[in-house]
């Protein structure tokens, strides 16, 4: 096609993948050789090398840490932290949500006061949950909540106003009394918007626990970041990094998983049916 | 047939009026003063236009909205709340898109509190029955529209109500898929005679099915312009009916009847 028309991308997965690694690759090569005397000077690369610390090296803790079993300990505060924290702040927005959705008088009342907390900068809650609750997992739990709660808050009160009135009157028409509607109409409708936010709120209460560590712990990914910060041990700082945007996507990856199977009455959220 | 103590359901000079759309002390009178009585077990459709409150009605029937005015009577008891005899099949989609086809015909019996496997026997029966044997398993979204209305059916019927509401049930199916369901509706119906309402749009459709057409006036404040005895013998078939020389005459009776009306609801919908 030799014609002004645009060539149609098309690329297979495995081709994708693979292109992807070769990226990653590049910008690995790339570091490398910026903090390293090869190709600039000595000075220049022990520059860089302060600011953005040396891949070989990250990797090289990165390894330490998972070999020796360092880590793991860490890890699983930082999952338990991530975990309770949007466990129970999706369980109080939920609540909150149908409560309000389904109450004018109280969501009239407390429209303006959940506008003001949901327009508040809510990490800088952080010291105040460390006084309030100690620097253990409480406080960083209490962080995560306050991210969930509202992204759960707002999705679960729209879903239950955009209920549709005909599913609504035929569940009446069939004898469904006012807990059944609650349990069977207006429930499963609002979790299908919790579950369409969930990767969002995930993410929030995983942003919530490291947040948390890092501003005060002794435990925790968070806390390792912490510590390295105050050593600049720049190195162990970017390993850090690298141990939580893995982790995130090994919870992303999980979260897609329990949606495609708690999401199979929706259209185009199975696979295409085959009989 | 006039208000009989005896009727399954009596609407009472029902009138409704909707308050304002938006500001003002504006208000639209959809129904005025509207009679009608079904008999037990008869079948009675009511036509009228698009928009001309038939809708309203059912569900004023339905015990869903209260008339401003007016009374109904279901099996010779005034209606207060939702009407517990009757079972409706909506105009739109009304399955729970988050149940399987299955789990929204057990719904009705669930929500009476029916043993599990008592229901889930029950349900396959009328999956069957409706003929969707194997595809209790599907949701909504993964049914064809006639499906969809034959499940809406099956859970429909599975209460067993006294008195069955339909609103425009098949007038969004193809003119097969819509025919052939006609003629099961009729099956079902001529094998345990409930009192049928059946609204539709389509007088062709009301003559098929019926005892009795009911013919509304254009809105607003839409009444009853005229009633139609439908003497076509039964067991019926929706096809065959039609080519009927008695079939043809009462289309065109009717059909007269409502011209005007038809003519004048048009009229007002382009003014609009
Ligand atoms: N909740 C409502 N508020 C105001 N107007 C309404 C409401 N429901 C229906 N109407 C009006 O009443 C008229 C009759 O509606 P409907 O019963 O749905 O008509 P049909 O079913 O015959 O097409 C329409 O003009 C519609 O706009
Ligand atoms: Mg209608």
């Amino acid at each position: 096609m030799t014609d002004g028309r645009k060539r149609e991308v098309r690329i297979t997965r495995g081709r994708l993948a693979l292109y992807h690694a070769l990226l990653l690759g590049v910008v690995f090569v790339f570091w490398h050789l910026m903090t390293n005397p090869l190709l600039v000077s000595e000075e220049f690369a022990r520059n860089t090398a302060f600011f953005f610390g040396k891949p070989l090296l990250v990797l090289e803790k990165t390894w330490d840490w998972f070999a020796g079993g360092k880590i793991y300990e860490h890890l699983l505060v930082t999952l338990i932290e991530t975990l309770l924290a949007f466990g129970i702040g999706t369980a109080l927005g939920l609540g909150a949500g149908l409560w309000l959705a389904l109450s004018p008088l109280a969501s009239a009342l407390a429209d303006p006061y959940i506008k003001a907390m949901n327009a508040m900068p809510r990490v800088i809650l952080a010291p105040i949950f460390a006084v309030w609750f100690g620097l253990g997992i409480l406080s960083k739990v209490a962080l995560g909540i306050t991210l969930v709660f509202f992204i759960v808050f707002f999705n679960v009160y729209q879903g239950v106003r955009e209920v549709s009135p005909v599913v609504l009157n035929n569940a009446r028409m069939l004898g469904a009394g006012a807990g059944q509607l609650l349990r069977t109409v207006y429930v499963p409708s609002a979790m299908s918007w919790v579950f369409s936010s969930l990767h969002t709120s995930v993410g929030m209460a995983f942003v919530g626990a490291v947040v948390g560590e890092y501003l005060g712990s002794a435990r925790g990914v968070g806390y390792l970041i912490l510590q390295a910060e105050g050593a600049f041990d720049i190195n162990t700082v970017f390993a850090g990094i690298l141990v939580l945007t893995a982790f995130a996507l090994a919870l992303d990856a999980l979260v897609s998983f329990a949606e495609n199977r708690l999401l199979v009455w929706r259209p185009g959220q199975s696979e295409t049916d085959l009989l | 047939m006039q208000a009989g103590s005896g009727a399954a359901l009596a609407l009472e000079n029902i009138t409704v009026t909707f308050s304002a759309r938006g500001a003002g002390t504006q208000t639209y009178t959809a129904v005025s003063d509207t009679t009608l009585t079904i008999a037990a077990g008869e079948f009675v459709s009511v036509v009228g236009p698009t928009g001309c409150g038939k809708s309203t009605l059912l569900n004023i029937a339905a015990g869903l909205l209260e008339p401003s005015a007016g009374n109904v009577r279901v099996l010779g008891e005034s209606l207060s709340t939702i009407n517990r005899h009757a079972g409706y099949m909506f105009q739109a989609d009304a399955l729970l898109p988050w149940l399987s086809a299955q789990d929204n015909v057990e719904l009705g019996l669930k929500y009476r509190g029916v043993a599990p496997e008592v229901r889930r026997l029950r349900a396959e029966e009328w999956l069957a029955r409706v003929g969707l044997a194997g595809h209790g398993h599907r949701y909504p979204h993964q049914l064809s529209g006639g499906m969809k209305k034959r499940v809406a059916l099956a859970q429909m019927l599975i209460l067993d109500p006294k008195i069955l509401l339909m609103d425009e049930p098949f007038s969004a199916l193809d003119i097969q898929t819509r025919q052939l369901m006609e003629n099961e509706l009729l099956d079902l119906w001529s094998a345990d005679r409930k009192s049928v309402v059946f609204i539709t749009h389509d007088l062709e459709e009301a003559i098929a099915l019926s005892d009795r057409v009911v013919v509304l006036s254009a809105g607003p404040a839409t009444r009853p312009l005229g009633e139609f005895a439908i003497d076509l013998p039964r067991p019926r078939d929706v096809n065959e009916i039609r080519l009927t020389p008695r079939f043809v005459e009462l289309h065109r009776q009717i059909w007269h009847a409502m011209k005007d009306e038809v003519l004048k609801g048009y009229a007002r919908s382009q003014r609009v």
